[in-house]
């Protein structure tokens, strides 16, 4: 029942694949044999109903659910071919390589140049001052919010709105240079303008980045990505492209969810 | 009357207006469709109007009657025969008050012997003065509350206000009674200066009560060499002990130790602060003090103290220890998650997520909290008083014995002494001192935690 992912021959390979991949908190199992491709230049959406595990699955693709004690992740993800899970993985680098935007802005209580210099400093990627200073305002820039706050980068970055947190966490995140960005709804804690800048910054980042999202939105799912997913109870209940997912889904649920009688 | 037959007797009156007026409500609330007060509100408010004002009048009468006693003794013929105002006078009124309250049997003085009926004799007008007043205040009292009970009467909010101006008056008595406390204590300060200088005490080195010359009195109460010794032992060596081992252990219990290891570590943590203080001073003076002295000679101190600010410093470090950790667990977990989650997203390490986030986010807390840990430290009289030295030196040398000046305020008021001694008034004078730093030191950290908690609200 599930569409199984197959890569065109023309395509290249997908940046990430999770094949059969099941997560438990304890005994509760929250994702149970789920496989997706992320691919490159190409923004997959997460949808489905509350609790559904989108996010538990969201968080499989950088480790992040090693942070929760009761988690355990089991099955096959691989980034560029390579297991994730495997014991010789680093973590750090890792998570530098798929970064994560988080539901409700999380700036640092540092300055703004702080926030985005974090990341660099911590990997050592930029040598010398200058050379920092270029990287945050590569990312400030990338992120849409340089022109903004370029007069008070030294202001708190929790003084910002929040629309302009959320796309300082963006610039955050694409200051490791990060091959995959994950969002996990991104915009619900914004009001619509701020939303549609994020939009707009999903389309200009999606040629340089596989991205992967999870919204509630349908309509943005619609706008912003290539690819969907419905989750529901844990199992992927139709995945393809978007445009497919929304005019012609071929399971009675994914129909009944995207037009709202349910979920 | 005597005062506590008397309460009892108001309390009957209140209990009595309570079930009449109860059950007066009961009667016109069985016909009346619908009330906010039931019952018992009515029954509550009539008694406590029974009860509060007697109770009232009498605490205040019992501030005033023995003056007035006094007063109607003093005014009979006999007393004309006591000598004027002094020590003298105020031993035959007592003598007397004694005799006449039955509580002595036989006086010093005969003056006394002759003065005692007159007391009883005043005394037992004045107690039925008392009790005709405190009864008619409860009769009337009573009896205004029970005529409003009407069906319509909101008892019910007459009850709640009544109640919260008896918890507001609770909660005054304990600020008025520390104002009490303050002003006795400026009280004998200002005593205190009046024979000292005030330079002399604050900035002077020589330190030693026992020996005050009468002429110059500030010459040897120089309390530099307590302050300093205060703040080495409590700020300095006590803090470096808890401040790296309450952070760490904060560090740990909140960042890597499992639930169930934290669910047993951190009540073991504050059982150390459960640990009377008493019990931490033995432990200072006879196994810590012997160890510190033996160290200090092994490492070529010949002269090392067994009384050294070393042992007194460690011992209270370990004391503070729970305190100092639980306040920086609070600030740690007080940080959102989301900025760890933040961080360790960007591929930090759990310890570069500790040092460069959390612990930075939760410095204003944690800085307040160790304020409040050396307030607390520098107050602490048990483990200096049995580990400190009664002696003041003024040193650095950790291994030399030192002194602080809970541990002097101890010696200056167990030692016999006239109540109104330079040596004596000293003691209020550091009390005062400590009392004024601790304050300060407690509006600082109070003010910057609670910026600090503003932050994340
Ligand atoms: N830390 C956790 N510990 C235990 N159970 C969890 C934890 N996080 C999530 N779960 C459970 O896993 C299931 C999936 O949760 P998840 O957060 O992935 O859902 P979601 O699809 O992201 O929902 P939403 O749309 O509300 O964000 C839920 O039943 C949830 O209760
Ligand atoms: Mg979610």
């Amino acid at each position: 029942m599930i569409a199984s992912p197959s890569p065109t021959a023309t395509m290249p390979p997908p940046k990430m694949t999770a094949r059969d991949v099941c997560v438990a908190y304890g005994d509760k199992t929250a994702i149970d044999h789920v496989s997706i491709d992320i691919e490159q230049d190409r923004v997959i959406a997460f949808i489905g109903p509350s609790g559904c595990g989108k996010s538990t699955f969201l968080r499989t693709l950088n480790r992040m659910n090693d942070t929760i004690a009761s988690a355990r992740v089991a099955g096959d993800i691989r980034l560029d071919g390579q297991d994730i899970y495997a014991p010789e993985m680093d973590v750090v680098q890792l998570r530098a390589r798929v970064g994560m935007v988080f539901q409700k802005p999380n700036p640092f209580p540092k300055s703004i140049y702080e926030n985005v210099a974090y990341g660099p400093r911590i990997h050592g990627l930029a040598r010398g001052k200058a050379e920092l200073e270029a990287t945050v305002e590569r990312s400030l820039t990338r992120a849409g919010l340089w022109n903004e706050v370029k007069d008070r980068l030294s202001d708190s970055g929790t003084a910002l709105s929040g629309g302009q947190q959320q796309r300082l966490c963006i610039a955050r995140a694409i200051a490791v240079d990060p091959e995959v960005i994950l969002m996990d709804e991104p915009c619900s804690a914004l009001d619509p303008i701020a939303t549609a800048k994020i939009e707009e910054l999903i389309h200009e980042l999606r040629g340089r980045y596989a991205i992967a999202i999870v919204t509630h939105n349908m309509q943005q799912a619609a706008r912003v990505s290539q690819r969907t997913a419905f989750f529901h109870l844990g199992t992927l209940v139709e995945y393809g492209a978007t445009s497919d997912i929304f005019t012609n889904p071929r399971q009675e649920r994914t129909k009944d969810y995207i037009t709202g009688r349910y979920g | 009357m005597k005062p506590l037959a008397l309460l009892f007797v108001v309390a009957g009156l209140a209990l009595i207006g309570w079930l009449t007026a109860r059950a007066r409500a009961n009667h016109f609330l069985r016909t009346a469709t619908r009330s906010s007060s039931l019952p018992g509100h009515h029954g509550w408010y009539v008694a406590l109007w029974t009860l509060i004002p007697p109770l009232i009048f009498l605490a205040l009468w019992s501030t005033v009657a023995p003056a007035l006693v006094t007063d109607a003794v003093l005014a009979t013929p006999a007393a004309a025969a006591l000598p004027p105002q002094g020590f003298a006078r105020a031993t035959i009124l007592s003598e007397a008050r004694a005799l006449g309250a039955g509580r002595a049997y036989g006086a010093f003085h005969a003056l006394a012997e002759t003065l005692a009926p007159a007391y009883a004799a005043a005394q037992t007008r004045f107690d039925w003065i008392a009790t005709a007043l405190a009864l008619a205040l409860a009769f009337a009292g009573g009896a205004f509350a029970f005529v409003r009970v009407r069906p319509g009467f909101a008892a019910r909010t007459r009850v709640e206000r009544i109640v919260m101006g008896a918890l507001l008056a609770a909660s005054l008595i304990a600020i008025l009674t520390t104002i009490g406390i303050v002003a006795s204590l400026l009280y004998e300060s200002a005593r205190f200066f009046a024979i000292v200088p005030l330079t002399d005490f604050l900035f002077g080195t020589h330190w030693s009560p026992q020996v005050v010359d009468p002429r110059d009195p500030g010459a040897s109460l120089g309390a530099l060499p307590l302050f300093w010794g205060t703040f080495f032992i409590g700020a300095v060596i006590a803090m470096a002990v808890a401040i790296p081992f309450g952070l760490m252990s904060a560090i740990y219990l909140t960042q890597y130790a499992r639930p169930a290891t934290r669910r047993w570590i951190k009540p073991m943590l504050e059982m150390l602060a459960g640990v009377p203080t008493v019990v931490y001073g033995y432990f200072a003076a006879l196994t810590v003090a012997p160890a510190v002295r033996s160290l200090g000679v092994t490492l070529g101190i010949p002269w090392a103290s067994s009384e050294s600010a070393l042992a007194a410093g460690l011992v209270m470090g370990v004391m503070i220890i729970p305190f100092v950790s639980s306040m920086a667990d609070d600030s740690l977990a007080a940080v959102p998650g989301t900025m760890r989650d933040g961080s360790l997203a960007l591929g930090a390490t759990v310890s570069e997520t500790i040092r460069k986030v959390l612990l930075p986010a939760a410095l204003p807390g944690v800085v307040g909290g160790i304020l409040l840990a050396i307030s607390r430290a520098i107050g602490e009289t048990m483990i200096v008083v049995m580990a400190a030295s009664g002696v003041a030196t003024l040193t650095a040398n950790p291994f030399a014995s030192a002194t602080t000046v809970t541990r002097q305020i101890v010696d200056l008021l167990t030692g016999e002494a006239a109540f109104d001694s330079a040596k004596t008034l000293a003691a209020f004078a550091l009390g005062l001192t400590l009392f004024v730093v601790t304050l300060l030191l407690n509006i600082v950290a109070l003010s910057v935690v609670k910026t600090y908690r503003e932050a994340y609200e």
